[in-house]
């Protein structure tokens, strides 16, 4: 099997500061199903195409943002190792129980040094509506609102993005797909454990713990106009696009929850294999870089963040 | 006093404010149309749902009704003595109001 250790984003909690407006906006909108509420009122969102049992926490808090983001391993031994190697490389991790979160098994968690908590599990038990697996239709509950697939990756930002990459390519055994570099130094780094062009990302910032968007996967570059329809007609805040990323080639756009917090739906992007060279870009092509076809930042780019 | 309103933005200009509309999206208009002048720098417009904090503004004078606030950026404090986010909230009458200096992490990095 090729692929082992850390496999793919599991989930990731958001914040969120009116609770039914934001159940709103990722199940009717963005086109999850609403899995259950939990005893405290965290509520588990899932796209019909995943099968485990949630990839989305919304939690009522008073500030927007995101509390944390998984990834699943290959397997409980897997949990072991890796913790040996995140403290071996200087950081503390704790431990979260089983069922800390309905359906997930037992979590090590730990944060970098751009201020983000990441965890690890390796057991979720699945839950409805998910992919058919004999015989199988192309879904089992038709899709809705953009038809997101799955909860895809995110975009972080914090100091110290330097650091997050030597720690995620040496204890994760993540790789490095795309890098913009200025003379200022490291200021955005694309990450991938799998065969994606990235699972995660960070851009330089000086504040800490900050979330950029948290994305969601489409089938199809017309599924991104058909959610840019839905963007305008259900008067959701759009921030850019539709347009095309330099940086890992997907069709994009993005925009904001109710709470602020921003999201982005996508198709496409390139295959990332283990023995691809790292694309890399300078301050010179920035623009082309982050927005293909506007050629240049607009300026919540690298300013608003949650 | 029935919609719209007059939105006074401190030395910039004036903007129109319809009924139930956030009043960020009223200035973005104005901005549109050239009646915001006078304004230092670019209209701040971020997330325009209450989260991001970079269209901070204190209310001069004026009532308005909010939606939540992300705390990170307005305090209850900072509520109670007219400051907001412009894009949470909602004219209830004429506003005239102070666009607020970007907090320093909010200004864009120069990076060229």
């Amino acid at each position: 099997m090729a692929l082992t250790g850390v496999l793919r984003p599991g989930f990731v909690q958001v914040r969120v500061l009116d609770m039914q407006a934001a159940i709103d906006h990722y199940t009717k909108r963005i086109g999850l199903h609403e899995v259950m509420t939990g005893e405290d009122g965290r509520v588990y969102l899932k796209s019909g195409d995943e099968f485990d049992h949630h990839s989305v926490i919304l939690r009522k808090a008073d500030h927007a943002g995101s509390d944390l983001m998984s990834f699943k391993v290959a397997s409980e031994a897997d949990l072991d190792s890796f913790e040996k190697r995140i403290v071996a490389y200087g950081y503390p991790v704790d431990h979260v129980p089983a069922g800390e979160q309905p359906g997930i098994g037992r979590r090590i968690g730990f944060t970098t040094a751009s201020g983000h908590r990441f965890e690890l599990y390796a057991h979720a038990e699945f839950s409805e509506p998910k992919p058919l697996i004999h015989n199988p239709d192309v879904w089992s509950v038709e899709p809705h609102g953009m038809g997101a697939r799955r909860f895809d990756h995110a975009l972080f930002y914090g100091p110290n993005v330097d650091e997050n990459l030597d720690f995620f390519e040496k204890v994760l055994d993540f790789r490095c797909a795309e890098r913009l570099d200025t003379p200022d130094g490291l200021l955005a780094i694309w990450l991938s454990c799998g065969m994606k062009a990235h699972d995660v990302a960070f851009v330089k910032h000086p504040e800490p713990s900050k979330t950029h968007h948290v994305s969601f996967e489409l089938e199809s570059w017309a599924d991104v106009g058909h959610a840019a329809d839905i963007i305008t007609c259900y008067d959701i805040s759009r921030d850019v696009g539709p347009t095309r990323h330099g940086i890992t080639r997907g069709q994009t756009i993005y925009f904001f929850d109710p709470s602020g917090n921003r999201n982005e739906v996508f198709a496409g992007g390139y295959t990332y294999y283990p023995d691809s060279p790292t694309r890399t870009w300078d301050h010179t092509e920035i623009g082309k870089a982050i927005f293909y076809y506007e050629r240049q930042l607009n300026e919540a780019f690298l300013s608003v963040v949650t | 006093m029935p919609a719209p309103y007059k939105i006074t933005v401190e030395n910039a200009g004036e903007a129109t404010c319809y009924e139930n509309e956030r009043v960020l999206v009223a200035l973005e208009r104005a901005q549109g149309f050239g009646r915001l002048k006078n304004l230092p720098r670019k209209l701040p417009v971020g997330c325009r749902r209450g989260g991001c904090g970079v269209c901070r503004a204190r209310v001069l004078s004026g009532n308005y009704r909010t939606d939540p606030m992300s705390r990170a950026h307005v305090s209850e404090a900072d509520e109670a003595v007219g400051l907001v986010l412009s894009c949470a909230i909602y004219a209830l009458g004429d506003l005239s109001l102070r666009l607020e200096a970007p907090q320093p992490h909010k200004q864009t990095p120069n990076i060229t």
